[in-house]
């Protein structure tokens, strides 16, 4: 939490916020005059016989009363103010830092649990920081100032006092520790409650196919109950807040009472003293009660600042800081396009390397194919070229230059990718096509659209380019969504086109098609097609041929029916025998 | 990346049907505020024991601590009026005065311990409730629902309820009492006195719900963007890696900031309406306390319009310094029971909702299972404005293998949705050995199949465990010996945990292909007698896919098997193959009758080497 202070509210907030404290403290002041002013009335009023005294400090109880509703008008007007652009400001930042960085890095986070994060947690901080201003100020400066106060009136008395804070403050103490543990216990009970849900309604069909329901309610009552058990011990321990200060700050005052007999009996403290002694013993209690709320919130919103910072916190494992645009001219463009040098990947966590010994060259206007078995690296291959991963060892090089050279922005706007998982997002098919380049002309995006074999479906949808897609691109089919996600790609003139597996929910006709148009496109761009089919690769001007990640073959279909055993019995799988020979 | 979890599992099958129900819209659904409380009762009902102890413990906690200020306000009299060396005579006060102090903290935490566990205990009833509602769901209600809607009423809305149950129960019950207690307690000392603090009562009530109303407003509007912003989010973050390769994400960004602006808006205006109340009604409450102090003393001076003792008046003044706290509570819970109602609202609505209906008592189980399918002029349509399916008629003896081909959408995976009944047909009849498939129970039925779907299903837990799924009591042994029949054992070996690795959610790190091979090994140990193959082997890699067929064939050796696939190599060998076009078979036959006809099939068959031709 402190560190969530000092980050985004310290620096853009301080002096507002001072000045919200400021005024809760002009309200707090008039809270704490107002039991010194019953007492002048008893002393001065009752015992002066003083009808006038009693009506001139009865009208200065309202004045204090309507002086303080003003100041903390204004202290609730910033508190809002500050909160909200805190959580505003907080969401922004986070959001902008889950999409920096790399997809190692959000699986280490749990994807699930960001967008809980950005929203439910940066809520919670959002609470915490409103009433913070609001009441951080207000209900243990009554507290104190009541301490202090009594202090002033009677020092003996005033110790018992200080003693009965004490004893409520350890109690605080105490359930704040149990309580913060059980809370974060619960949050994570509370995630596999609804992991077990999420679960259910994914796999609805597995499971009533294999007849699992009643397993399945099962584990998830058992979850529930698990969940039930923390959520009952977490409240019951904040449970004991109220009742605990309210018993010692009631014995304190049993105590004070019994301790202020010999003074009152012998004159030394007067009537309207003892009353205003007690004002505050019980405005105190009232206080308390708020702080004791107070700490609960507080809590949780901690426990939420630290899943917040946690994420802000990560260090991207990748990062293009301290890069500049590289200037790259036409001849840069028809030199090699790609270069792998003895490059290897071995993702998060170590184990076996993704990909090894890779070595390869690639002329711009060439076409790469990519084949090999699941798992042999395909994909981690494809995945090194936008540096969406970092190589372990040796070095991948893109129009000449490391890619580790490259500004994200500018390495990326050379690529057009399409992934194996389409994916479009709720928009228009125009907001989906736009990704890379916003200013797309119609022309562009319908000449895309031709190439992917998309154009027809798309013409013949009463909105055009500007036809809804709903949430992930649900009402196209999976291969008019796959053939969207190509033309996206195609979009802004990239000079390397990766296609990651994509037309595998394309009939043989479209897929066909397809590699013809692209074959179409201009000289000097590069595409590289990983396809576990071999008629999308053996055209290509060099096949790589992956086995566990690592390089068993790299020529092109000639060279490797005669040189690379695996290619050739891949071929014989799946051509007719007169085409392998 | 997870993204075998990314909210479309089923998505491939369920495509096909129309997406009615639109997430996250309560408005539809209209159950009175009347029943939704009388539902609650019926919820709490088993556990009333708890709710009459939280009751009788507030009353009593409230009823005592409202007698404490009336022991200090005459131990200050007897203060007042003793003389030196008789300080004695205070002990017995100061004993009462300890004494209900005791007892009502004790009973203050009875009131709440046996809140929070009625609480709990319904929150728990209604969440098994709402999960054993969508077991038996029909897959028509959750292929148009949005998992994430359904997911969050089982989550989110029932925590709502239970907090809004739990604060409503304590906050209203003891606040109640406390008004009532204090009205009395005052009336009970001085009746002008009472009636001047209980005249003030409608200002703080009308203060505190006019305030209420002015929040409530802002709030529902600042719950919508926040809705809009989580909903952009999610989509946003689960395609983090594709943005991230398009160098896309200062548009992506930009867009959120915008919605997360308006949010600002509403959300600076919703809070300081909400910030209100407390300083509002703690100045009505001021100005009551101003009134009893000077009235108060007034009377100590005159003895009019009451006779009152200075003990008396600080009575009073603990009164009236308390007497607004419930006022705020009861208007502070007000918001959240709207909340929780509403969300009781959504609980409910899923509760309703239709189940499948229970297999009759006379439903048949198959004995001895042979695996013949039949379809008889089967029809069938998600809506009835587009048949998808008709006139589908075609018979599979056992151990046969068909298979289903044809363009993306023609209706090919909705037959294993028929199949399983996971859907009804609109007419016609399916038989399996013979059965019409309505008369079977669904157990007995689905026992017949085994399934692997175009989108693979793995929950998080261990590889073993997502195996061992279809059989429960499957020892180690068996569980390899499936999984090398399915050709995963080599994979599995290779991974640092072997069977004990975790996959599912966030853990899963394997290939689609890879994490098709445990779900085919996972067949391969339930060990059916009819086979459906949703394309099962499209991501797998041929040559895997050649092994995985090998195991195939020896699985379906004397097994009845329908595969639906785009890989017309996988298929050459089938007994029938039927071509489905438009929601009718359009050719059948074997591979090369139907090549030797030269209709659709061969077209489709040449296309596929059209490319290594050019």
């Amino acid at each position: 939490m402190g560190e969530l202070l000092s980050r985004f509210v310290w620096p853009k907030y301080s002096p507002k916020s001072f000045v919200a404290l400021l005024c809760k403290g002009v309200e707090v002041i008039g809270d704490l005059l107002t039991p010194l002013i019953i007492a002048r009335m008893i002393d001065l009023g009752i015992h002066g016989a003083n009808m006038y005294d009693i009506i001139r400090y009865g009208i200065l109880l309202v004045v204090i009363a309507i002086v303080g509703f003003s100041f903390t008008l204004v202290c609730q007007k910033i508190a809002s103010i500050v909160s909200q652009r805190t959580g505003t400001d907080l969401r922004n930042e986070l959001f902008k830092k889950i999409q920096e960085l790399s997809s190692a890095d959000i699986s280490a986070l749990g994807t699930d649990t960001l967008v809980t994060r950005l929203i439910n947690d940066v809520n919670q901080v959002q609470v915490t920081v409103a009433l913070g201003i609001r009441q951080l100020v207000r209900w243990p400066i009554l507290a104190a100032g009541s301490i202090i106060a009594t202090l002033m009136l009677d020092t003996q008395l005033g110790m018992v006092f200080l003693l009965a804070t004490v004893l409520v403050a350890a109690i605080f103490f105490f359930v704040a520790r149990k309580s913060t543990a059980l809370f974060t216990e619960l949050q994570k009970r509370l995630d596999t409650v609804s992991l077990y849900m999420r679960q259910m309604l994914s796999g609805i069909r597995v499971i009533r196919a294999f007849r699992h329901e009643s397993e399945e309610k099962e584990q998830f009552s058992e979850a529930v109950l698990a969940q039930t058990e923390t959520a009952t011990d977490a409240a019951n321990y904040s449970a004991l807040l109220n009742p605990a200060t309210f018993l010692v700050m009631y014995l304190g005052i049993a105590a004070t009472l019994w301790l202020a007999a010999p003074q009152i009996t012998a004159g030394t403290l007067s009537q309207g003293t003892v009353v205003a002694l007690v004002s505050y013993m019980t405005s105190a209690l009232l206080a308390i009660g708020y702080v004791a709320n107070l700490v609960i919130i507080i809590t949780r919103g901690t426990a939420s600042a630290t899943r917040v910072m946690e994420v802000l916190n990560t260090r991207p494992v990748l990062s293009d800081k301290g890069n500049r645009q590289i200037n790259l001219t036409e001849s840069d463009f028809t030199g090699t396009a790609v270069a792998f040098k003895d490059a290897s990947l071995v993702y998060d966590g170590g184990g076996e390397p993704a990909l090894s010994g890779i070595n390869l060259m690639l002329q711009a206007g060439q076409t790469l194919g990519i084949i090999g078995g699941t798992g042999s690296g395909k994909s981690s291959f494809a995945a090194l070229i936008p540096r969406l991963f970092d190589t372990e060892t040796g070095s991948v090089s893109v129009f000449g230059n490391n890619v580790k050279a490259y500004t994200f922005e500018q390495l990326r706007a050379l690529i057009g990718f399409v992934p194996q998982h389409t994916s479009l997002v709720s928009g228009t098919i125009r907001t989906n096509l736009c990704w890379k380049n916003p200013n797309a002309t119609d022309e562009e995006l319908w000449t895309a659209l031709e190439v992917a074999q998309a154009a027809d479906f798309v013409r013949e949808k009463p909105d055009q380019l500007d036809s809804i897609v709903e949430r992930g691109g649900k009402n196209f089919s999976g291969g008019q969504r796959q053939r969207l996600t190509i033309a996206r790609a195609l979009v802004g003139s990239p000079r390397i086109v990766i296609l990651d597996d994509a037309a595998s929910a394309l009939d043989f006709a479209t897929d066909a098609h397809l590699r013809a148009a692209l074959r179409k496109l201009s000289a000097t761009t590069t595409s590289i097609i990983i396809s576990q089919r071999v008629a999308a690769v053996m055209q290509a001007d060099k096949i790589l041929v992956l086995d566990h990640g690592k390089q068993v073959g790299l020529g092109t279909h000639k060279e490797l029916l005669a040189t690379c055993p695996l290619y050739k019995e891949i071929c014989l799988s799946q051509l007719r025998p007169e085409e392998v020979e | 990346m997870a993204d075998m979890y990314s909210g479309g599992s089923t998505s491939a099958i369920a495509s096909s049907a129309p997406e009615r129900g639109k997430g996250g819209s309560a408005d539809a659904i209209s159950i009175s505020a009347a029943e939704v409380t009388r539902r609650l009762a019926a919820w709490i009902s088993p556990h009333r024991g708890f709710l009459v102890l939280a009751s009788v413990s507030s009353i009593a906690t409230v009823i005592l601590q409202l007698w404490v200020p009336i022991i200090v306000g005459s131990a200050i009299d007897q203060l007042i009026r003793l003389v030196q060396g008789a300080e004695a005579a205070l002990l017995p006060t100061l004993a009462q005065l300890s004494l209900v102090v005791l007892l009502a903290s004790a009973t203050q935490w009875l009131a709440s311990w046996s809140t929070n566990k009625l609480t709990y205990l319904v929150t728990r009833d209604l969440r098994d409730a709402s999960h054993a509602k969508v077991a038996n769901l029909p897959l028509s209600y959750i292929d148009t629902h949005s998992q994430g809607d359904l997911l969050s009423r089982v989550v989110n809305d029932v925590d709502q309820l239970g907090d809004g149950l739990q604060q409503g129960l304590t906050q209203f019950l003891t606040g109640m009492v406390t008004i009532i207690g204090t009205l009395c307690f005052m009336f009970y000392m001085s009746i002008p006195m009472g009636l001047v603090v209980a005249l003030a009562t409608p200002l703080s009530i009308i203060v505190a719900s006019a305030i209420t109303k002015y929040a409530s407003s802002s709030f529902s509007k600042q719950q919508g963007y926040q809705g809009q912003l989580g909903g952009y989010a999610e989509e946003m973050v689960s395609n983090q890696e594709l943005i991230t390769a398009f160098a896309h994400k200062d548009a992506i960004i930009e867009q959120f900031e915008a919605i997360n602006e308006k949010l600002r808006v509403v959300g600076e205006r919703a809070q300081f309406a909400s910030s209100l109340s407390n300083p509002s009604t703690r100045l009505v409450n001021n100005f009551i306390y101003a009134l009893v102090a000077g009235l108060g003393c007034i009377c100590v001076l005159t003895g009019v319009p009451s006779v009152l003792t200075i003990g008396q008046v600080q009575s009073f003044l603990s009164y009236a310094n308390q007497y607004m706290k419930p006022f705020n509570a009861i208007s502070a819970v007000v918001t959240q029971v709207q909340t929780a109602y509403a969300s009781a609202r959504r609980v409910f609505d899923l509760l309703d909702a239709k189940e499948i209906k229970p297999d009759p008592v006379d439903a048949e189980a198959i004995q001895n299972p042979q695996g013949t399918i039949e379809f008889d002029d089967v029809a069938f349509s998600y809506d009835s404005k587009h048949p998808l399916l008709n006139h589908i008629s075609f018979r599979a003896e056992p151990g046969q293998k068909i298979a289903l081909v044809g363009p993306t959408g023609c209706g090919k995976t909705t037959l294993i949705n028929l199949l399983l009944r996971f859907y009804s047909i609109d007419s016609g009849a399916i038989y399996v050995d013979g059965h019409n498939t309505q008369k079977l129970t669904r157990a007995s039925l689905r026992e017949q199949f085994g399934m692997v779907l175009q989108d693979t299903w793995l929950f998080k837990g261990t590889i073993k465990e997502n195996i061992r799924y279809a059989k429960p009591d499957a020892t180690d042994e068996e569980i390899i010996a499936a999984a090398q029949k399915a050709q995963a054992h080599e994979f599995i070996q290779q991974l640092s945990q072997g069977y004990d690795t975790m996959v599912g959610e966030s853990g899963g790190s394997l290939s689609q292909g890879q994490q098709q091979l445990l779900c085919i090994a996972r067949v391969m140990l339930a060990n059916p007698p009819i086979l459906l193959l949703d394309e099962a082997t499209s991501s797998i890699d041929t040559r895997t896919e050649q092994l995985v067929q090998k195991a195939f064939d020896t699985i379906m050796n004397g097994r009845t098997s329908l595969v639906v696939a785009h890989r017309l190599s996988t298929i050459q060998g089938a007994d029938c193959i039927l071509v489905l076009k438009d929601g009718s078979i359009l050719e059948r036959g074997t591979h090369d009758e139907l090549l030797a006809k030269g209709g659709f099939y061969a077209k489709l068959y040449e296309s596929q080497f059209e490319g290594t031709n050019a």
